[in-house]
């Protein structure tokens, strides 16, 4: 029993020797992928890679909303840890400082068209790539608006916005469609809310401040902006006020495409959704969120990402640079973009491809009309999970008339501060 | 235990020797499981708890700079209050109530076997089930919903928390009823006792020990609660940034989400540990002393 017993661990020994001796001379690739439903391209597209090149490629795809767990125990395995995984934002450069190799300088960088997605760490260095891009406004179903009677050149800004949603909320029931779908706060809602929607009140505040890095405090100084805009929400729409946590995103999207509602607060990776539940391309449109600030009728898309690579500083360097040369063919090669342009629409490299996404086309006519893009400000929310959880329970109470205002601007304004103090 | 040996097969000299020569291998396996998944986690626990870490195989040292932060936590301090509050009042109503459906379903009413059997099937269901179950109903029951008012996120769980354990603790009465001896109760009987006497002084004392192991399981079971409380409420309503129906293991398990918190949280888990160690400890003395020798 025992010898067996030690045999078998030598022999284990050994074999992760030998594996350890021939990866070293060539270098791998492990790569933690974040999105599930980009796990059959990565995949694919990884052992293409390894069939030309012969380097191997490995892909894990984290389960649904397990990134962050899965991430800590890979990245715990030493030798075996993934070479190559996401940052989201400025609360993960803080989280994996020591596991993000410096970027500047790479033919990585060197491939894009804009820094603007891309994550800095405190000392300045570019530690993360951001490789694709998303957008966000209010999708619009074009087809229900002209029912009603108007078209989206109505709608200019918050005013205009307001007077269509509170006419068509009016003739809801003989229209037989309500103005915006649920409001959800069920935690597979409410970060359209807490996170993509706080956007418009920190961005703001950020652009009169002039501040680009994470601020250790807000002021809170758009918030009426942000009332203006959820009150128009749960107001204009067939949702019980009082019971928002128990709506979910599923049932704002169903809303939307049994065309129960005109407007749905979404982005644009919706869009294929959206298509496979039938609805028609060109019944779609993709608004800015208007809620009321001066000069937002030259606002474009609220665009920004959430995707950026980061290679593994801890890794061998062998691995680094195995990871850097798959890096570069993906955003390079004929396969690399082609499989991009599908899954991630357009990515903000040279050799991009077109995307068929019609939202994306809709940011990209806003920006050529000369609009200012709404960049994603909430990147720089501290302990996000935290935060964003005070203001969600803040909306529902206030949504349901148990506590007032002054409970929001609590949870953004103080939150904010007891966030960043707990996580410096 | 060598004193009573009894002439059972099982306990010939013929037979246990052999065995007891070979413990080791009836016991490593367990053994090493439990180092496993038990032992060195705790090791590992303890050590981190002075650490500051993202990654376990990267910790750097800082004293007891955790366990400051943890005690100076303001949401950590609540959720030790509402879970005291939550542990006493399901302890008092699960017990109670288990101990009244034993009690009615021994006095040998049709269909008790029935009844015993509906009582304890919800203890079956795992708690984020039951507890997305639970939601929709009381919510949909409720005015507003329950991560609205804490008052009702508080009497969710504790409804919840009767209807899982009120079952389970019921069978664990029933054995203590079934075992109370028939001749004290008839001395009882014989010598005039009412039934509130009888019950006070002669079932009551002789149920002790199943007493003793509900009470230390429904108090466990309170203070560790996690499930129930992350899918009801999720510690909502958050009120001046302090969640009102969070508990200690939500609390845990919140911080160590955090950025840079990770061993904030291992410190409070180790006080966790170190307070429903002690609590339970006490409890167990405490109604120990309480029974009774047959």
């Amino acid at each position: 029993m025992k010898k067996l017993f030690a045999l078998m661990l030598a022999l284990a020994m050994v074999l992760t020797m030998v594996s350890l001796a021939s990866a070293e001379e060539t270098g791998k690739v492990y790569y933690l992928n974040f999105k599930p439903e980009a796990d059959q391209a990565w995949q694919a597209l990884a052992a293409q890679y390894t069939q030309q090149t012969g380097v191997e490629v490995k892909v894990l795809t984290a389960a649904s909303g397990t990134y962050k767990q899965t991430l800590t125990s890979e990245l715990d395995k030493g030798a075996a840890a993934p070479t190559l995984f996401q940052i989201g934002n400025a609360e993960g450069v803080v989280t994996w400082k020591d596991y993000t190799l410096p970027l500047d300088g790479t033919e990585l960088l060197a491939e894009m068209t804009t820094e603007d997605f891309n994550l800095k760490n405190a000392d300045g260095a570019t530690v993360a790539a951001g490789y694709c891009y998303e957008a966000y406004g209010i999708i619009t179903n074009k087809a229900l608006l002209a029912k009603a009677g108007y078209s989206v050149a109505d709608i200019k800004d918050f005013a205009s916005l307001k007077a269509v949603a509170d006419d068509i909320h009016a003739r809801a029931a003989e229209l037989g469609f309500d103005a915006f779908t649920s409001a959800g706060l069920d935690g597979s809602s409410s970060w359209r809310f807490s996170g993509h929607l706080t956007n418009m009140p920190l961005f703001y505040e950020f652009r009169d401040d002039g501040i680009t890095e994470q601020p250790a405090t807000v002021k809170g100084s758009y918030l009426d902006a942000y009332k203006n805009i959820w009150d128009l929400y749960i107001t204009d729409s067939a949702a019980d006020v009082k019971k928002l946590s128990g709506y979910t995103g599923a049932d704002a999207e169903k809303d939307f495409y049994d065309g129960k509602a005109v407007f749905f607060q979404n982005g644009t990776w919706e869009y294929e959704s959206l298509i496979g539940y039938g609805m028609n391309p060109d019944d779609l449109a993709m608004l800015p969120i208007y809620c009321g600030v001066e000069g937002e009728e030259n606002a474009a898309l609220c665009a920004g990402t959430e995707n950026c690579w980061a290679v593994n500083a801890k890794a061998s360097e062998a691995d680094q640079k195995a990871t850097l040369d798959f890096l570069k063919w993906v955003v390079t090669s004929d396969e690399g973009t082609q499989m991009m342009a599908k899954e991630f629409g357009p990515i903000p490299f040279k050799a991009a491809k077109a995307s068929t996404n019609v939202f994306f086309n809709d940011s990209t006519a806003l920006l050529s009309e000369g609009k200012y893009v709404v960049t994603w400000a909430f990147n720089f929310t501290p302990d996000s999970d935290n935060w964003r959880a005070g203001i969600v329970s803040a909306l529902e109470q206030y949504s349901a008339g148990a506590a007032d205002w002054g409970e929001i601007e609590y949870a953004f304004v103080e939150g904010w501060a007891t966030c960043y103090a707990n996580t410096h | 235990m060598k004193k009573k040996s009894a002439p059972g097969a099982v306990t010939s000299p013929l037979i246990r020797k052999p065995i007891q020569r070979r413990f080791a291998l009836f016991l490593l396996p367990t053994f090493l499981c439990f180092c496993a998944g038990f032992l060195w986690p705790f090791i590992q626990g303890i050590y981190l708890s002075v650490h500051s870490f993202t990654t376990t195989s990267n910790a750097t040292w800082v004293g007891f700079v955790n366990y400051t932060k943890a005690f100076n936590d303001a949401g950590f301090r609540q959720a030790f209050g509402y879970t005291a509050l939550v542990a006493v009042v399901s302890l008092v109503l699960i017990n109670v109530l288990a101990f009244a459906v034993a009690y009615a379903l021994t006095r040998g009413i049709k269909g008790s076997n029935l009844f015993r059997g509906v009582f304890f099937v919800p203890n079956l269901i795992g708690g984020i089930v039951l507890g997305y179950i639970w939601k929709t109903i009381i919510d949909s029951a409720l005015p507003v919903s329950m991560s609205i008012q804490a008052n009702y996120g508080f009497w969710g769980l504790i409804v919840v928390m009767c209807w899982q354990q009120v079952g389970y603790m019921m069978i664990i009465y029933i054995a203590g009823l079934q075992a109370v001896p028939e001749d004290m109760l008839e001395a009882a009987r014989i010598d005039g006792a009412n039934g509130w006497r009888t019950l006070w002084h002669i079932t009551l004392p002789n149920v002790m020990p199943s007493i003793t192991i509900c009470t230390f399981l429904s108090l466990t079971n309170g203070f560790k609660l996690y499930d129930q409380n992350l899918v009801l409420t999720n510690g909502a309503p958050v009120r001046r940034g302090i969640g009102q129906t969070e508990m200690l293991a939500l609390n845990i398990a919140k911080t160590f989400s955090t950025a840079n918190q990770r061993g904030v949280a291992q410190a409070k888990a180790v006080l966790f540990f170190l307070l429903v160690t002690a609590i339970s400890l006490i409890q167990l003395s405490a109604t120990r002393s309480k029974e009774v020798q047959q």
